[in-house]
């Protein structure tokens, strides 16, 4: 069975396509392709709903083309369409939706809309062999940590204001970062230049986090440190890291010790950040039988795959989603899903 | 660390063991350097946790709110002794027990809900409410506070509610299905809290906040 994933909830366009071998059990699974194409605006902004949906309107069909290309399929080899629900941007989701419930009636597949979150988390899982770990999912829309318990993904902490990645996005804009390859790519690397600490907010309430107030801290002092030579740009980026990740790692150390769980998957696009995974490693390793599962940016940052690894996992299970059902939402929270395909 | 002690819980922050304290069983809590910590970040958090947890706990003892009682501070090892309570979690008793009676669980709720009235009512925060952080005494089955490690003082109706909206998110997740004893909670929370009103309209206004929240409440 091979199943087509498109995504494009936020800023990247993924096109993915997946085969699970049902001969063997567990499926053997296979990467066919995984291709991506992003949109960077301009250094000092952030990517608008309506500029966004029209990279993916430029881009799509071209970029599924590739995706078959490399996987050398046709049309007629796919089982199903997998797309995103949501959550995400409205425009972009509903831009690679209609490509989604057209290439279906013309092709005559089904479909089935994946939760995005779910679809990194079953990426992950898939990817690193974790069974049952604490997830933490971090991205530039989204700041959860998350265990599996009786059917569903449920959300034991998250950000009570703005995701980690938007927190680190915005900061990127106030010292004027490239967008390109991406803002937090471009801090994690001018943080490695800074050495010396600045004194930040650090806001935990319990296994949740909030961000706004490190944000605006930063933001309001940033140029008058600049300007006095006190702080450099790469000691706030060092600074803004070393206390957000702080405070993501001590949640997740926070529910597994809660839940009794060993095992950590970091998933979403911040979790590609080595500084975040060194960390969430030191953690691990100070506790007993301690493991951290990580994925490259291929598997990280959103992408095509994990909507077809998803949305193949629901399928097996009967799943698909009718037509009229085929709506997107820019809210969809994870434990909303029924994980039927989970022991 | 001390000898004849024995760990009983690794947690976020600290480690917990089990020792003799002048003559006595005691709970000695050990907060850690956190190796993934920034030195200067963790030298700070932690000994503004030993202080708030000390200070915390001794506020609720001299109001009368079942909590561990405070034996000793040392301040240079991080490391905070206290008395030795026999029982076991609320999250434990409703993980390893489940499908008590409507009355029992009830019972726990109101008493839960009666505690944390108590403990908003002097202006303390817990800062990490959860199921594994309420503790039933084995002799009387009282619901006893533990682990004041991110806890601080504050007359915020704001703090007051976060600490409320923390409890239920850990307590859905952890334990699904329990939504009617959550609602128990409160209501005795209700009773015994002094600005129970201004504080529970405020857990409806976290409640819609964040960036993901669904359309349907």
């Amino acid at each position: 069975m091979i199943a087509l994933g498109l995504e494009g909830s936020a800023n990247k366009l993924g096109i993915g396509l997946i085969r699970h071998d049902m001969s063997t059990t567990p499926p053997t699974v296979t990467i066919l392709s995984n291709v991506r194409h992003t949109y960077h605006p301009p250094p000092g902004e952030g990517f608008l709903p309506k500029d966004t949906a029209q990279h993916h309107r430029a881009h799509i069909l071209e970029l599924i083309r590739n995706a078959l290309d490399e996987a050398k399929i046709t049309p007629k080899d796919i089982s199903v369409i997998c797309f995103t629900k949501g959550p995400g941007m409205g425009g972009p989701l509903t831009s690679v939706a209609t490509v989604a419930r057209t290439l279906a009636l013309m092709w005559n597949k089904e479909l089935v809309g994946v939760n995005h979150c779910v679809g990194h988390i079953e990426m992950g899982r898939q990817i690193t062999g974790a069974q049952n770990p604490v997830v933490l999912y971090v991205s530039g829309g989204n700041t959860q940590v998350i265990a599996y318990a009786e059917k569903r993904y449920r959300i034991f902490g998250e950000a009570l204001d703005i995701a980690v990645g938007n927190c680190l996005d915005r900061f990127a804009r106030v010292l004027n970062l490239p967008n390109d390859p991406a803002p937090g790519y471009n801090i994690e690397q001018l943080a490695k230049k800074g050495t010396k600490l600045i004194d930040l907010p650090y806001t935990v309430k319990g296994m949740d986090v909030s961000f706004s107030g490190v944000l605006s801290y930063i933001e309001a002092n940033a140029k008058a440190w600049l300007a006095s030579g006190e702080y450099t740009a790469a000691d706030m980026c060092f600074s803004l890291q070393e206390t957000v990740f702080a405070m993501l790692v001590e949640t997740t150390e926070r529910a597994m010790a809660h839940i009794g769980s060993r095992e950590v998957l970091i998933v979403g696009g911040v979790g590609c950040n080595m500084r975040l995974q060194e960390m969430m490693g030191q953690m691990a390793e100070q506790r007993e039988g301690g493991m951290v599962y990580a994925t490259d940016e291929r598997f990280c940052i959103d992408n095509g795959i994990m909507i077809a690894q998803a949305g193949m996992l629901a399928y097996q299970t009967g799943y698909t989603t009718p037509l009229d059902k085929t709506w997107c939402t820019q809210r969809f929270r994870t434990d909303e899903v029924f994980a039927a395909w989970r022991e | 660390m001390i000898p004849d002690v024995q760990l009983i819980k690794q947690g976020a922050e600290a480690r917990v063991y089990l020792g003799p304290f002048c003559q006595r069983q005691a709970i000695i809590k050990e907060r850690f350097a956190k190796a993934y910590r920034h030195p200067t970040l963790d030298k700070k958090l932690t000994s503004r946790r030993v202080i708030q947890e000390a200070r915390c706990l001794y506020r609720c003892q001299k109001a009368l709110i079942d909590t561990p009682t405070v034996y000793l501070v040392d301040l240079d090892q991080s490391v905070i002794y206290m008395e030795y309570i026999p029982g076991i979690s609320v999250r434990d008793y409703l993980v390893t027990e489940p499908g008590q009676e409507a009355e029992a669980q009830h019972r726990v709720a109101v008493a839960i809900g009666k505690a944390l009235g108590a403990m908003h009512n002097i202006d303390v925060i817990h800062g990490d409410l959860t199921t594994s952080n309420l503790l039933m005494r084995e002799t009387s089955g009282a619901v006893v506070l533990i682990d004041f490690g991110l806890s601080y003082v504050s007359q915020l109706i704001e703090d007051k509610a976060v600490d409320l909206y923390v409890l239920e998110r850990a307590f859905v997740s952890t334990h699904p299905n329990t939504e009617v004893m959550f609602a128990q909670i409160l209501e005795a929370y209700g009773e015994s809290s002094k600005a129970s009103k201004q504080i529970l309209k405020k857990l409806e206004d976290v409640r819609l906040r964040g960036r993901k929240r669904s359309m349907l409440g």
